[in-house]
């Protein structure tokens, strides 16, 4: 685990231009029911040898973007405003030639599901090689041995073996280190990974975001990891978008957004998210109703039919106004909300949790105490893959305790970022013995 | 693979033997009296016993049939005609010649037709799909789909029909269609059948072109042809090397099955054309309760399947390295 040396900063200075900038994206589909709003007005940037997480749920625009930057849309349905640099060459206007020469070259993609995103009637080698072979012109020898070299350099076990495999003799995460190996196999400079991490057990999980963060540091890659997932983010990215509704909501560094959210859906986010240090009779609270359709969003903020506070920012401003995304550099919001009502309604919130904090966790302690005999067998393991997935939880109350100034722990977060490391590392191990 | 073939052979002789067993009762299920016919219109009683004791017909069926099967794996005696060696398909009721000949005698044409239809209905039934499907919803799709429902739709008495009418009687741009041996000469060969070719794999070019293009639209939105795509591969190797691959499976299965069927005998096409393949012989034994003729032809088309069947499962195994022969 590597995780210690990883900073939430960006680890590399900032040059004249950024290398990757997506300026007032939106994207419509025509389908049978009328067009799909997928994209709204999106900008944001990259820089090189950084990650930026975006997070959002389910239809909120965050993998539409992202084939978007690919041009992997479906030309004859989808309408694409807006530009996409990457350094400075333009994306969206670009021909598909251009596009052919940049996809698996510069801009690699990973998808979520290796299985189906892998050919089930070419071996694992061939795959690779041939991204090697039609990119840099290599021999056919060539480019296996690079195969070779890439599954190695991913951690599969007895590459020269393993490269006349076919992608069903792999196991999920051995499958998804190929799908890795096949995206760097030409040393792109652009990776984007949609949900890489979603289709595998929690243990390989985290084996597979060490794996990308070595291969950033290695090689300079810049990475855009959408994730649902705000462990993953808090693990691996540097900036942080939340997308809803096709638009960005919030937008920062990792620590802002994790430790100083702005806007409700992020807060919402953060708390429908198991913590390990909340008591374990405090429910998880979901953000509630469900993503809006993206045929017709809502009018004004298109959280707002979800939004607890539209009494607070003035409903008719929630449903007649759309926030934009203020201020326009560093850590900015699109919301009505003033910042300090934000900050009040947090430091509310932050007292009443760390209030059901103590007084859960008397109880929880003597539970534990009457039933430690004959439960301890089976708790440990438990325990181990809980630390794990509670690394957000953390970083959540790390944020509330910031915004309301009493702090319980200063670097909440970091430490629990390292902690849920070490903890999925020692689940890995348990896991394994027992 | 051995094992896999030893197992397929076992069950095509089983499968072959129950399908000769059935055709040969439900021969004498049927109120025709092969003695009668051979005898003529007048016939005294003890000429229609003779006959039917040189016919092998005074026996009791399974005794026939336990002699027809003996015949064709060891060989049989015939009163009056000699030895029949194994493969004995036996002498044909009608004139009395030997079945296996005549059948050998027309399988060239029918192999031939099938060839050379096959090919034609392949190429274009498969291209037409990749094009409608990469066309989607574009007037080459329209064009395609509709010239496909009309081909499904016409019959071959029809099409062929009008075909030579106009193309070899009015028009005299074809020959009337003819059978030259292949091994003889090539151009012949191919000019002689050129016409039946082109209307049979009509008939058969509509269901690949609908096959292909309905499961080359789903291979389109697969997850890895998508990957292909986000590697950077030229549209013409995504379509051919990743998204062709998978449309194979559908199309070899129903290929398998038409080559079986016509190298039973393209009874239609043949009749139309006035050509002298297996279908017209099966039709022909039939008519005239051939007994012999009749097992034949039954036991060709059988045989054809069957095989066509077996090799159809290997190819399964070549496209896709999931499946496994077993």
């Amino acid at each position: 685990m590597t995780t210690a040396t990883w900073t939430t900063e960006p680890a590399v200075r900032r040059g004249p231009g950024p290398f990757l900038a997506v300026r007032d994206l939106t994207v419509d589909f025509r389908t049978e029911d009328g067009v799909v709003h997928a994209v709204d007005n999106l900008s944001f940037d990259l820089e090189k040898g950084t990650t930026l997480g975006i997070v959002g749920e389910s239809g909120s625009g965050k993998s539409v973007t992202n084939l978007t930057i690919l041009g992997l849309h479906n030309p004859e349905s989808t309408t694409i405003q807006g530009e996409i640099w990457l350094e400075d060459q333009e994306l969206v206007s670009a021909s598909r030639a251009t596009m052919e020469r940049l996809r698996g070259n510069r801009i690699a993609m990973i998808f979520q599901d290796p299985l189906t995103a892998l050919s089930p009637y070419h071996t694992v080698g061939r795959q690779i090689a041939e991204v090697y072979r039609r990119h840099k012109g290599a021999s056919k020898r060539e480019a296996r041995e690079r195969a070779i070299e890439m599954l190695r350099r991913v951690g599969i076990p007895q590459p020269q073996r393993r490269v006349d495999d076919y992608p069903h003799h792999f196991s999920g995460g051995m499958r998804q280190r190929a799908m890795i190996a096949m995206a760097l196999v030409c040393d792109p400079d652009l990776l984007i990974a949609d949900e890489p991490t979603t289709a595998l057990d929690v243990t390989v999980q985290a084996q597979i975001l060490d794996l990308l963060k070595d291969l950033q540091q290695q090689f300079g890659t810049s990475i855009i990891l959408i994730t649902h997932d705000l462990g993953v983010v808090a693990n691996t990215a540097h900036n942080v978008l939340v997308m809803y509704a096709g638009r960005a909501v919030e937008r920062g560094t990792v620590r802002e957004v994790l430790r100083e959210p702005r806007h409700p859906y992020t807060w919402g986010l953060l708390s429908s998210m198991p913590s390990l240090r909340s008591p374990l009779d405090v429910p998880l609270v979901p953000v509630r109703g469900t993503p809006p359709s993206l045929l017709s969003p809502p009018p004004g903020c298109p959280f707002h039919p979800r939004c607890d506070f539209v009494d607070l920012a003035g409903r008719e401003f929630c449903e007649g106004e759309r926030p934009e995304l203020t201020p326009e550099h560093g850590h900015a919001d699109a919301c009505h909300l003033p910042l300090r009502t934000k900050g009040e309604i947090l430091a509310e919130r932050a007292a009443g949790a760390l209030a059901a904090t103590k007084a859960a966790g008397g109880a929880a302690r003597d539970a534990s105490g009457g039933t430690g005999e004959d439960a301890s067998g089976g708790a440990a393991p438990g325990a181990a893959t809980g630390a794990a997935e509670g690394a957000t939880g953390d970083a959540t109350k790390g944020a509330t305790g910031a915004v309301e100034g009493t702090a319980e722990d200063p670097a909440g977060d970091a430490a629990g970022r390292e902690s849920a490391g070490g903890a999925s590392a020692a689940g890995a191990d348990r896991g394994e013995q027992s | 693979m051995t094992a896999f073939l030893t197992r397929r052979a076992i069950g095509a002789v089983v499968t072959l033997l129950i399908i000769a067993a059935v055709t040969f009762f439900l021969f004498f299920a049927v109120p025709a009296d092969p003695a009668r016919l051979a005898c003529g219109k007048v016939c005294p009683p003890e000429l229609l016993e003779q006959a039917r004791h040189n016919l092998g017909m005074d026996m009791p069926v399974w005794q026939q049939f336990l002699a027809w099967v003996v015949g064709l794996v060891a060989g049989r005696d015939y009163e009056g005609l000699g030895h029949c060696p194994a493969p004995c398909l036996g002498y044909s009721f009608v004139n009395r010649e030997p079945v296996l000949e005549t059948i050998l005698d027309r399988l060239p044409l029918t192999i031939s037709l099938t060839i050379g239809a096959a090919t034609l209905f392949l190429l274009f039934g498969v291209g037409t799909g990749v094009i409608a499907a990469l066309r989607q919803g574009r007037p080459l799709d329209k064009i395609a789909s509709v010239s496909s429902l009309i081909g499904a739709s016409v019959q071959i008495y029809f099409v062929g029909t009008l075909a030579m009418y106009f193309l070899v009687y009015q028009w005299q741009i074809l020959d009337r269609p003819q059978y030259i041996p292949f091994t003889e000469n090539p151009a012949a060969w191919a000019y002689g059948l050129l016409l039946p070719w082109i209307v049979l794999s009509i008939i058969f070019t509509a269901n690949y072109t609908r096959m292909t293009r309905s499961t080359m639209v789903e291979q389109l939105a697969e997850d890895y042809v998508r990957t292909a795509v986000a590697k950077g591969m030229p549209r013409r190797t995504v379509v051919a090397r990743f998204a062709l691959r998978g449309t194979l499976i559908p199309i070899v299965t129903i290929f398998g099955v038409d080559l079986g069927s016509l190298i039973g005998g393209a009874i239609i096409t043949e009749t139309t054309f006035g050509l002298q393949g297996i279908g017209r012989l099966a039709i022909r034994a039939v008519t005239d309760s051939d007994l012999p003729m009749l097992m034949a032809t039954v036991l060709l088309a059988a045989a054809a399947i069957v095989v066509f069947n077996v090799i159809v499962d290997i190819l399964y195994a070549v496209i896709d390295p999931r499946v496994r022969l077993s």
